[in-house]
């Protein structure tokens, strides 16, 4: 192993002085003793040893790990934290996580260029070499300092657990901590081989079990600072609506409400309390002016799609000569889908905590995209992007709805700390009648399939139609993501349909609406593994086939797509007997490059109700890091999905949200959930995620068996909106 | 000044009596363990013990609540259902992003004190109040049967 002659202290300064922040950035921002939910601030202990931006060491011998990703349920501070502590050969139960502040050199995320954020399902993919490195060089320093102090080669020294070993001596890293923060940082790096992991790939604990079931964990809903006041906004009704006029009388004479203030959002009514300040809200009459806005119901939307579809569109992906080869098939199939607007709903409504200040602005959020709302917020408020402090908490929830390009609640509380010239720091909480109604959803849909087969029932042709809102033009995203009139994420899991069909054509229409959408965990995917998976069963089912076999056939050049395939038919039982009533269905979907199979067992009564029994589900993600949360994260993605599929429907009437809590959208319960069983693929590949791949299957898994029980296909969704349709 | 026991400990908090208990006890109080989700007795974020029984504190009066004996998230361990039932959510890891778990406690935590060994239907009955986004059902039903076999040994 090299290593550089300068001492970690002149390091730190060389660093700091050329902003360098590579792989292994050994810059320690100010910041970092501050971060982390629960957290408050502090500074280190000179004695620690933090060796780089990821890692800390204590004389305690308590290692922290700096998690550069937000942990809003999917398991990254787990999963970040199994990284390093493998590489470092901690003790898991003494290892620790910490949310890093806001650091676009520091903490990008490395598939995402100089932006801090989650989302894609990249947390461990991006972080998998890096943070393995981060804990292989603090490791390599320890054994250093005890080679020092024994006086003994390097090579000649053991590390398990947090304690370096020579034959009977031992040394814990918490006694080391403070000679190996005076050693020579290494430059050369190496990394374990997968036959020696002892944490990856083995079943450990979540680092934040404890805190979530004692009521300490801290979410934004929990910080309270001193003065604080809460704000409750009211919001327009329609989205692009402004105010009018407004009359602040009523909502002042609410014990507790102590200002109402207008912002480019709506009108802020600040209280003592959040009780209050809804009160206050809801006392306030606000006049609105909507020539501007959206007044567009759902229905009329969906008309405009379906008159889109005639027309040309851009073409996202081509093969051959899909409609030549259409108009001399044997057998042709055609079927149109729609997809409504979904709201996320995480389980805390979104908030933020702003407090401003005359030279800086510090922000308290589950953040899940750092460095973008740091710019946003700075904007709003008229500050440079690093006087914007961001503290991380705990996200109750997200699915995408945290990952906003326009920040928009936490420009929301910005403006409504400006508004008050920072008298006062601010908690903004939206009620979840404001969440529901707050834009930003996952958007409507409409696809028109068409596939020919020849006499033998192979497929010759298919022509994938898809018409809906761009979720990135408009977006800082817009000039790589978005490519001669093609949003990647609006087709994606169409344009790189894996069945070998000679001539393809996947073509787009993009709308501009007035209605703010995002995307919705697993993306493209939530509407088109639906549609590509339930029409290749209908496929399967004119060829005569089964859909197992059928799909088998045409994935030979795709093993990982056929290796999840074959797992689940396998696990499932498929083709085996079921007892009267009772049918499978199964889809199998790439997204983010984890590849998932799943099979619905589903049982129908005489009345024509359904409920989806079990769930077998085989996932190939590369190197499981933690198969427990991957589990987890399956499990809770079929929920995530089954939710969506059964009643998942934001619905716009005369521009109105026509929905507002979960009696009216309903989402998934305790007694609906099915079994789940996942099996997880063996590999050696390269991790890749797991929040979103599990969700979008089991839609089509699901009609894929209700066909099989009732020979009708669905092709809208929510499910159970048919009934009324 | 309305006098609320919570946890055991006396409070006079300062809230107007329809102030639903929720926030007098996370803004009046200062205990946030207990979370807001829905408003309306829909999603069981806010669920607390009165008097041993689940309450979506989001939807009782605070004025309801006086004089009657409340349990929260962080004191629900003291007693040996709901030391159990925090024991098996962290040996299964149920939580994931974690918000709703207080809640889904509670209601578990009640449910187990009233039948020692619930059924899959009594599960569905007594939890299908609290809405879990994250999906973590299957494994808040493995950990009540879990937390039921650990207070029957």
């Amino acid at each position: 192993m090299t290593t550089t002659h300068l001492s970690r202290r002149q390091f730190l300064k060389a660093s700091a002085a050329a902003s360098a922040g590579l792989t292994l950035g050994f810059y320690l921002p100010a910041t970092l003793a501050q971060a982390g939910p629960g957290k408050t601030t502090g500074s280190i202990a000179p004695s620690t040893f933090a060796p780089n931006a990821f890692v800390r060491i204590g004389t305690d011998g308590s290692v922290t790990v700096i998690a550069k990703h937000v942990e809003m349920g999917q398991g990254s501070y787990t999963g970040l934290a199994t990284l390093v502590a493998e590489e470092l050969d901690a003790d898991w139960s003494k290892v620790n996580v910490e949310g890093a502040p806001a650091d676009a050199k520091l903490y990008n995320n490395l598939a995402w260029g100089e932006v801090q954020g989650t989302g894609g399902s990249s947390a461990i993919a991006n972080s998998y070499d890096q943070l393995r490195k981060a804990g292989a060089a603090a490791r390599a320093m320890l054994v250093a300092a005890a080679a020092e102090e024994w006086k003994v080669p390097p090579d000649a020294i053991t590390v398990e657990r947090g304690v370096l070993m020579h034959g009977a001596r031992t040394l814990s890293f918490g006694q080391l901590a403070e000679k190996a923060a005076a050693l020579p940082v290494p430059t050369e790096i190496k990394l374990k081989t997968p036959k020696d992991f002892r944490y990856i790939g083995k079943q450990i604990p979540r680092k934040d079990s404890k805190a979530k079931c004692n009521g300490t964990a801290r979410y934004t809903i929990d910080v309270k600072l001193p003065g604080m006041l809460t704000a409750v906004v009211g919001h327009p009704p329609r989205f692009g609506g402004k105010v009018k006029a407004f009359d602040p009388s009523k909502a002042k004479a609410v014990k507790g409400v102590v200002e109402v203030v207008p912002i480019p959002e709506g009108i802020a009514v600040l209280a003592t309390n959040f009780w209050a300040a809804k009160q206050g809200r809801d006392a306030l009459p606000v006049q609105w002016d909507d020539t501007h806005a959206n007044k567009l119901g759902s229905d009329e939307i969906l008309a405009q799609y379906k008159a889109l579809a005639e027309k040309p569109a851009a073409i996202a992906q081509q093969v051959g000569d899909a409609n030549a080869a259409l108009t001399s098939a044997e057998k042709t199939l055609e079927a149109a889908f729609e997809f409504p607007y979904l709201a996320h709903a995480a389980m805390e409504p979104m908030n933020c905590v702003v407090k401003l200040g005359r030279d800086g602005c510090e922000i308290w959020n589950g953040e899940q995209f750092q460095t973008v709302d740091q710019a946003n917020v700075a904007a709003a408020v008229g500050m440079k992007p690093e006087q914007v402090k961001i503290n991380m908490l705990y996200a109750g929830g997200s699915f995408g709805r945290r990952a906003n390009p326009q920040s928009d609640y936490l420009v929301e509380t910005a403006h409504i700390a400006k508004a008050i010239n920072g008298r006062a720091p601010v908690k903004l909480q939206w009620t979840r009648e404001d969440d529901i109604r707050a834009g930003y959803f996952r958007p409507i849909y409409y696809h028109v399939l068409r596939a020919g087969l020849d006499a033998s029932g192979n497929p010759t042709a298919w022509h994938h139609r898809i018409v809906g809102q761009s979720i990135l033009t408009g977006t800082p995203f817009e000039p790589m993501q978005v490519k001669d009139g093609i949003d990647a994420t609006s087709v994606e899991g169409a344009s790189n349909l894996p069945y070998a069909i000679p001539n393809m054509l996947v073509d787009l229409n993009s709308p501009k609406i007035g209605v703010p959408v995002q995307w919705w965990r697993s993306v493209g995917s939530t509407h088109t593994a639906f549609s590509t998976e339930t029409f290749m069963d209908e496929i399967a089912v004119a060829a005569g086939k089964d859909p197992v076999e059928f799909r088998r056939a045409l994935l030979a050049k795709h093993p990982r797509h056929l290796g999840v395939l074959d797992l689940v038919a396998e696990k499932a039982r498929w083709g085996t007997p079921l007892p009267k009533g009772k049918a499978r269905g199964v889809a199998v979907h790439e997204s983010f490059k984890t590849y998932v199979a799943q099979v619905a067992e589903v049982s129908m009564k005489p009345d024509g109700s359904f409920r989806v029994d079990r769930v077998v589900c085989a996932v190939d993600c590369g190197i499981p890091i933690n198969p427990d949360v991957i589990r987890a994260q399956m499990e809770g993605g079929i929920g995530f999905g089954l939710a969506a599929a059964l009643d998942g429907a934001i619905t716009l009437k005369d521009g109105h949200v026509e929905q507002s809590n979960f009696h009216d959208y309903t989402v998934l319960r305790m007694n609906e959930m099915p079994k789940i069983e996942v099996h997880i693929v063996p590999s050696q590949e390269n991790p890749t995620g797991v929040g979103e791949p599990g969700v979008p299957l089991i839609a089509p898994a699901l009609c894929n068996a209700l066909f099989a029980l009732t020979g009708k296909r669905i092709r809208t969704l929510p499910i159970r909106s048919q009934r009324s349709a | 000044m309305i006098p609320l026991n919570v946890n055991g400990k006396t409070y006079s908090v300062d809230v107007p009596p329809d102030m639903p208990l929720l926030w007098a006890i996370r803004d009046g109080i200062g205990l946030t363990g207990t979370k807001y989700g829905c408003g309306i007795a829909q999603c069981g974020a806010c669920t607390v013990h009165v008097d041993g029984k689940a309450v979506r504190s989001c939807s009782m009066p605070v004025s309801v609540a006086a004089g009657k004996h409340i349990t929260t998230i962080e004191n629900v361990g003291a007693t040996s259902a709901g030391k159990a039932t925090q024991a098996a959510w962290e040996k299964l890891d149920v939580v994931q992003c974690g918000y709703c778990q207080s809640g889904q406690i509670m209601s578990a935590t009640a449910l187990l004190k009233e039948k020692a060994k619930p059924t899959n239907a009594d599960i569905d009955a007594a939890m299908s109040g609290n809405i879990c986004r994250c999906a973590t059902y299957v494994r808040i039903r493995a950990a009540i049967h879990e937390a039921a076999r650990t207070l029957a040994a």
